[in-house]
């Protein structure tokens, strides 16, 4: 009968590992998807917003043709790119850095038309779209750092046994910066 | 499932205010005991002093644990900006405190505006969930965006890092003793005496010798209020917030520059006084108040902030130069 006792417990202690551990996973998994969900809404705002801008300024800025069809292709590239949902995390990396890099010029060019920095529309825009990049970039360092952690924990011994048995994938970073990864050292106590 | 605020410094932090928190309450129910206590003795009153005593001391923490936010709102005249339908002014505020919540994983808190041309700000309630940032409407009308960024996230620092609790506290707590000390001080040796004549016909003696007992305890006390206020907001503390809001921003100049921008401003912030000094991004009173350089000094010099800043815009790929 003893025998018996030990296979039983060593079979309930196996299990329970096993479920605590896939838990675990699918816990890190759905953080990771949700602030995944966090910047798509984000970057669907971003994308919302090009459009008003170029109409905004397009009367003005008759002889910028070529940065403003710039900036419509670079956000068409962006919203295909963004469709792919998680899984395209670095391609859509890719195609918003373009996109901030033509916005960037565009709004250098606004600089030069007073009456356009004088327009409250597109101060208005404008500042939705800094602010709208501004969180995106936020975003992305909370992102990276969530999926830091998932990915770590589904190619480190024990989870590593349970990832593989339940097909856990790894997660693309969201574009990773060298300056996100400063963390700011200072002596305060001296 | 919750995001934790983001910073490396929050954790320690946190643990030290919670615990510099209850502190404080004792520290005032002593004290109020020991004046309950003097009362009782003097009058006959006996131990009833000391219970009526903690019970005031227990309602009052209570009350500024749970109220003191709006108190301190109140009596700098702050308007909450509406987070729904906002003004068009308020818009680019509302985005940056947004941005500051997205970076450190804070909950949104409420926005107030104080109608004053001083540019400052500060943070206030018992914790992330229950925080208020206010700025003034000088702080929008001078910085710009990076600086204003600067400036929330030092607020919302202190905010995630359970600064505002502690401070709170000391606000209302000490803020009321040290109102109370002071009435009575001018009430024994001033008032009191020019109505001489008239309170010892009513009073007798024995109301003029507890006046006197009470002055002394507090004139003991005195010096330990100006200390605890100290505590609340050393130089550390601020510097603290400094850093973990360049570990928020990225952009040490955007601060360094809101800073230099503050202190050279020459208005003075009318609606701050004693209690709520020390909870401004930078110290509002020292403009006028010469003697707040030694005793009531509750933050660090400017230079030495932007020091540090200076220090750290080079990790950050900045030019320190550009600060001016």
């Amino acid at each position: 009968m003893a025998p018996i006792w030990i296979v039983l417990i060593v079979l309930i202690v196996v299990v329970a590992f096993v479920v605590f551990i896939y838990n675990g996973l699918v816990q890190r998994r759905n953080i990771v998807d949700e602030a995944w969900n966090q910047i798509s809404v984000q970057l669907k705002r971003r994308h919302d917003l090009i459009p008003n801008l170029v109409n905004a300024v397009k009367g003005y800025m008759d002889f910028e043709q070529e940065t403003l069809t710039k900036v419509i292709e670079a956000r068409g590239a962006a919203v295909s790119a963004a469709q792919a949902g998680p899984a395209g995390a670095a391609a859509s990396a890719q195609a918003e850095n373009f996109l901030t890099g033509a916005l960037r010029q565009l709004f250098a060019l606004v600089e030069n038309y007073p009456t356009l920095k004088a327009n409250e529309n597109v101060l208005k825009l404008q500042e939705e779209v800094t602010t709208t990049e501004n969180q995106i970039g936020f975003s992305r360092q909370h992102y990276n750092s969530v999926v830091r952690d998932f990915n770590t924990s589904i190619q480190t011994f024990p989870s590593v046994l349970i990832a593989g048995m339940f097909s856990f994938r790894a997660r693309d970073y969201f574009q990773i910066e060298e300056a996100d990864a400063v963390v700011p050292t200072v002596n305060l106590r001296s | 499932m919750s995001v934790q605020p983001v910073p490396s410094t929050f954790f320690r932090e946190i643990a030290r205010n919670r615990r510099n928190s209850w502190i404080l309450v004792l520290v005032v129910a002593v004290v109020l005991g020991a004046l309950g206590g003097a009362i009782g003795g003097a009058t006959g009153f006996g131990w009833g002093g000391v219970t009526v005593a903690l019970v005031i001391a227990f309602f009052m923490s209570i009350g500024s644990y749970y109220a003191g936010d709006r108190l301190v709102l109140l009596s700098s005249g702050a308007k909450e900006v509406p987070q729904q339908e906002t003004p068009d002014q308020y818009r680019q505020l509302l985005n940056v405190v947004t941005e500051m919540t997205i970076a450190s994983g804070l909950p949104m808190p409420r926005v107030y505006l104080i109608n004053d041309s001083a540019p400052n700000a500060f943070a206030t309630g018992r914790d992330p969930k229950h925080a208020s940032v206010a700025v003034t409407s000088g702080l929008l009308e001078k910085m710009d965006r990076e600086e204003l960024q600067g400036v929330l996230a030092h607020e919302l620092s202190h905010v995630g890092n359970f600064d505002i609790r502690f401070a709170l506290l000391v606000g209302v707590l000490v803020g009321s003793i040290a109102l109370l000390s002071d009435w009575f001080l001018r009430f024994t040796f001033w008032g009191g005496g020019r109505r001489d004549g008239g309170d010892r016909d009513r009073g007798g003696g024995g109301a003029a010798a507890i006046l006197f007992i009470i002055a002394l305890l507090l004139a003991v006390i005195a010096p330990l209020i100006g200390r605890l206020v100290q505590l609340a907001v050393s130089r550390s503390r601020e510097e603290l917030a400094d850093v973990s809001a360049v570990e928020l921003t990225r952009n040490p100049l955007g601060l360094a520059r809101a800073l230099r921008a503050i202190s050279d401003d020459p208005e003075v912030l009318e609606v701050a006084n004693r209690a709520t000094q020390h909870l401004y991004f930078v110290n509002p009173i020292k403009s006028f108040e010469n003697r707040a350089k030694s005793m009531w000094d509750t933050h660090p010099p400017i230079a030495e902030r932007i020091a540090v800043l200076r220090g750290l815009a080079g990790q950050f790929g900045q030019d320190p130069a550009a600060i001016g």
